[in-house]
């Protein structure tokens, strides 16, 4: 089956404030319609190398990328690429629910406003889209007027991911969706990523090595700044290739 | 407090002393309450609360006295200080948080706390010898020029500048509630999580989209209940406005007239009542501008404890 | 123009306004702090600190008696308003801590706080001036010392909090009684704060000039007794820029420059104290 190339990193190495080389010469692909895992013991590198994706990185003073990630035929990281845009096409959920202060429906209709679509009626279809694509819609269909701190932190977790859904980017980055959900909202999130690679591709960063078998096609494992292997997840997990993979995954390490 | 088998007499001492200590808040505020009101009883017995509060009398030959004149003043002077303060200091508050570079944010802190920490007498003796020349030679001149043809806004600017008006007395009291507001403005923006702006940036947000959808909302209630403090700060502002406003109780809609406030008729008038209903008149501006801070006060907390409730969860 | 276009400019637009805005307040700092040194320097002379004032309208004389007037004020102020509000703020935090009462104290605190200092002064006239006949110094020092409490307070009680719980047990572990746990321990533990909060309040009260127009008054002589009207630099400026005489208006530029050095230099201590001791 031929696989289509999404996003690829070429060489990347990246420091930080100046000088703290954190990742070293990582080259990855990250399929079509496909989950890529990220694993790895913390602080490796592994939330780094996401936020290089979407740039995030570039808010923050003094940080430094080498090498390239090719998306749809550019390097997203050379300083001509309008990251504003950049972000609208490759986005990021992160650790903690992060609803902005406003109603549910504003939330989601954030992204879509930025980009100046304010019609009324394409609006509550793309909300009411993006709400439905995260498994969420039911739930707040009679309250989008309500604040979205109203809703259980779970509830906000799927919310946030409508929002990021609602301007219709290629790719999904998540940053440990799960860690502060509790069991049953981690499997509704689970079962959405699952759902949801057929419309986009995701690229998800989690400590929970299951989590991982459960969810991924293809997982990565990054150790101290490098990628120590890249491959199909059932692979990874059953005969992995390099020793440290073993030892991570056997969990002689982490 | 934990409680030890045996209570060492020391103890209970140094607790008493504590406790004796804190209560002289206690004391302080039922004794100024008690004292001003005593003190106005007087006043209040002659004029009333409703004709002292609307009367614009202030005449100490034929004893009548009303609060109207002041209170305008007060109020006038407060709300065009804050007028001008308020874009400026969240202005400041915005650059300092979001987009000062890092080595910048160091010395503009500083810069705000010396600008507050400059006693308002300071504010005062600059405001009398260097804005107020300024004010009567340049500025006024000019800006009874611009507006001389425009219906309405004229009104404001009529009579002959002197610079020791309405207008000079209320930029000098916005100079000073800057420093305040722009403190309090930017600790609230500070309370924004730096996972939510993040998530805004994520969406493909500009910084100042950033600033104006999520920060500001955020950070709201908290900038708010700060606007309501200086308020309260600029209410009872004495000396930087005693030397540039001149003291003349009227009702005036010249911004280029002189005028008076509570604080300032209480400076320059305390030491020369000759009669005993003239300082109780006094105390009962005093009283007055009590209630003013404490309402400003309460309704600032409310503002403060909303913020706190509302993002601690 | 597309529409991320617009979002740009409108982007670098409402930045430049708040980078104006950074720029206005610095401009008026150094405006007026420039002022104040500027003239404040041409009237400085030796003579300022050594003589007493001249009779109205003479050329020379200083302001010695201002210039020991407002220490021996402030002083008085400080030793008074400053363990008043170190041990109600240790009340707070410790003894009260969690109690109904420690917030009840807290609020009116806070009131005390926002109390013009002006009303404060007519409070003090009522109490200590009208009874007695005659102003004083110790009426003046009061006045102040009632702007330093609360201010105390706050800062003691919030510096006393950060230290963490679990200091004052390995304290009681060792068999030492609460008031010594407090003293030798929770103490050094936030007195670099508390040493800052007393800075800051001192700053606070050496510029005031509302709250002893009538309660010390002022005193054109030298004198040292608090039970008589007081000279002070900040009423005798107040007093000299309102006057017709242009000597009276040098020498006030040079007290208020004197005092806004002595100020500005408590408040940067106060600053540098907090990062030296937290620079680890």
């Amino acid at each position: 089956m031929r696989m289509d190339v999404e996003i690829e990193v070429r060489g990347l190495n990246f420091y930080y404030t100046g000088n703290v080389h954190v990742l070293k010469g990582i080259n990855l692909s990250a399929y079509k319609n496909v989950v890529t895992a990220l694993i790895g013991p913390s602080g490796c590198g592994k939330t780094t190398l996401l936020r290089c994706f979407n740039r995030m990185h570039d808010l923050y003073p003094k940080n430094r990328y080498e090498g390239e990630i090719v998306f749809q035929g550019k390097n997203i990281l050379s300083k001509d690429v309008d990251v504003i845009n950049l972000r609208s096409r490759i986005g990021m959920v992160f650790q903690k629910p992060t609803p902005f202060p406003m109603t549910i429906f504003d939330n989601v209709a954030y992204g879509l406003k930025l980009k100046g679509i304010n019609k009324r009626t394409e609006l509550s279809e793309r909300v009411e889209n993006a709400l439905k694509n995260s498994a969420i819609w039911d739930e707040v269909k009679d309250k989008l007027n309500v604040s979205a701190y109203e809703l259980s932190g779970g509830q906000q977790q799927r919310l946030v991911i409508a929002r990021a859904l609602a301007v219709e980017p290629e790719v999904l980055l998540f940053d440990e969706p799960t860690s502060a959900l509790d069991p049953i909202s981690t499997s509704k999130i689970e079962e959405l990523l699952v759902q949801l690679k057929s419309k986009i591709t995701i690229i998800i960063v989690t400590h929970n090595m299951q989590q991982a078998a459960r969810v991924s096609d293809w997982t990565g494992f990054v150790m101290l700044g490098k990628l120590i292997e890249f491959d199909k997840t059932d692979k990874m997990f059953t005969a992995p290739s390099e020793k440290l993979t073993e030892e991570y995954i056997t969990g002689r390490f982490g | 407090m934990p409680r030890t088998a045996k209570r060492n007499p020391v103890d209970t001492i140094f607790a008493s002393v504590t406790a004796i200590a804190s209560f002289s808040v206690i004391i302080f505020i039922i004794g100024i309450l008690y004292v001003l009101i005593s003190e106005s009883s007087l006043a209040i017995g002659k004029f009333g609360v409703i004709k002292f509060l609307t009367s614009t009398d202030w005449d100490p030959v034929k004893e009548s006295f009303g609060a109207l004149t002041n209170i305008y003043g007060t109020l006038i002077t407060t709300f065009l200080s804050l007028i001008v303060a308020i874009p400026v200091a969240v202005g400041i508050a915005v650059f300092v948080t979001e987009i000062s570079p890092k080595f910048l944010k160091g010395p503009i802190g500083i810069a705000i706390e010396l600008l507050a920490a400059i006693p308002s007498i300071i504010y005062g003796m600059w405001g009398l010898f260097t804005l107020s020349p300024i004010m009567s030679s340049y500025v006024e001149p000019f800006m009874k020029k611009v507006t001389a043809g425009i219906p309405l806004i004229n009104i404001l600017f009529r009579g002959t500048p002197m610079g020791i008006d309405i207008l000079t007395a209320s930029v000098i009291l916005s100079i000073m509630i800057i420093p305040f507001t722009a403190s309090i403005s930017r600790d609230s923006f500070n309370l924004t999580p730096a996972v939510v702006k993040e998530s805004a940036y994520a969406l493909g947000a500009t910084k100042w989209e950033v600033v104006k959808n999520v920060v500001i909302p955020y950070s709201k209630l908290g900038v708010f209940g700060g606007i309501v403090l200086s308020l309260g700060r600029a209410l009872g502002e004495t000396m930087a406005v005693a030397f540039v406003l001149g003291n003349n109780h009227r009702i005036t809609t010249s911004l280029l007239d002189a005028a008076a406030t509570i604080t300032v008729t209480l400076a320059n008038e305390f030491t020369e009542a000759d009669r005993d209903i003239y300082l109780s008149s006094l105390f009962y501006l005093a009283l007055v501008l009590f209630v003013m801070s404490f309402i400003t006060l309460a309704i600032a907390k409310i503002f403060l404890l909303k913020a706190e409730r509302k993002y601690s969860r | 123009m597309t529409r991320e276009q617009t979002r740009k400019i409108e982007n670098i637009f409402a930045l430049t306004l708040s980078a104006l805005a950074a720029l206005i307040g610095l401009f008026w700092l150094v405006f007026i702090l420039g002022d104040v040194i500027v003239q404040g320097i041409k009237a400085l002379n030796l003579s300022l600190f050594i003589n007493d004032p001249a009779p109205a309208g003479v050329e020379g004389g200083g302001l010695r008696n201002a210039f020991v007037g407002q220490l021996i004020i402030t002083l008085c102020a400080t030793l008074i308003g400053v363990p008043v509000g170190v041990l109600a703020g240790t009340f707070l935090a410790e003894y009260a801590r969690g109690r109904k009462i420690a917030r009840v104290i807290s609020v009116l605190a806070d009131i005390m706080v926002s109390v013009p200092s002006i009303v404060i002064g007519t409070f003090i006239y009522a109490i200590l001036v009208k009874p007695v006949g005659h102003f004083s110094g110790w009426a003046g020092a009061i006045a102040l010392a009632i702007i330093m409490i609360p201010v105390v307070l706050r800062t003691t009680e919030n510096m006393l909090s950060l230290v963490p719980w679990t200091l004052r047990e390995a304290a009681f572990a060792l068999g030492a009684p609460y008031y010594k746990v407090i003293i030798q321990v929770v103490y050094r533990g936030a007195a670099t704060g508390i040493l800052t909060g007393i800075l800051l309040s001192i700053a606070r009260v050496a510029g005031e000039t509302a709250p002893l127009l009538f309660t010390s008054f002022n005193n054109s002589f030298f004198s040292l007794d608090m039970k008589q009207p007081i000279s002070s630099l900040t009423v005798t400026i107040f007093q000299y820029a309102m006057g017709p005489y242009d000597n009276w208006h040098a020498q006030a530029w040079a007290a208020s420059l004197m005092i806004t050095l002595f100020i500005l230099f408590l408040t940067l201590l106060g600053r540098f104290i907090i990062k030296w001791r937290y620079k680890g």
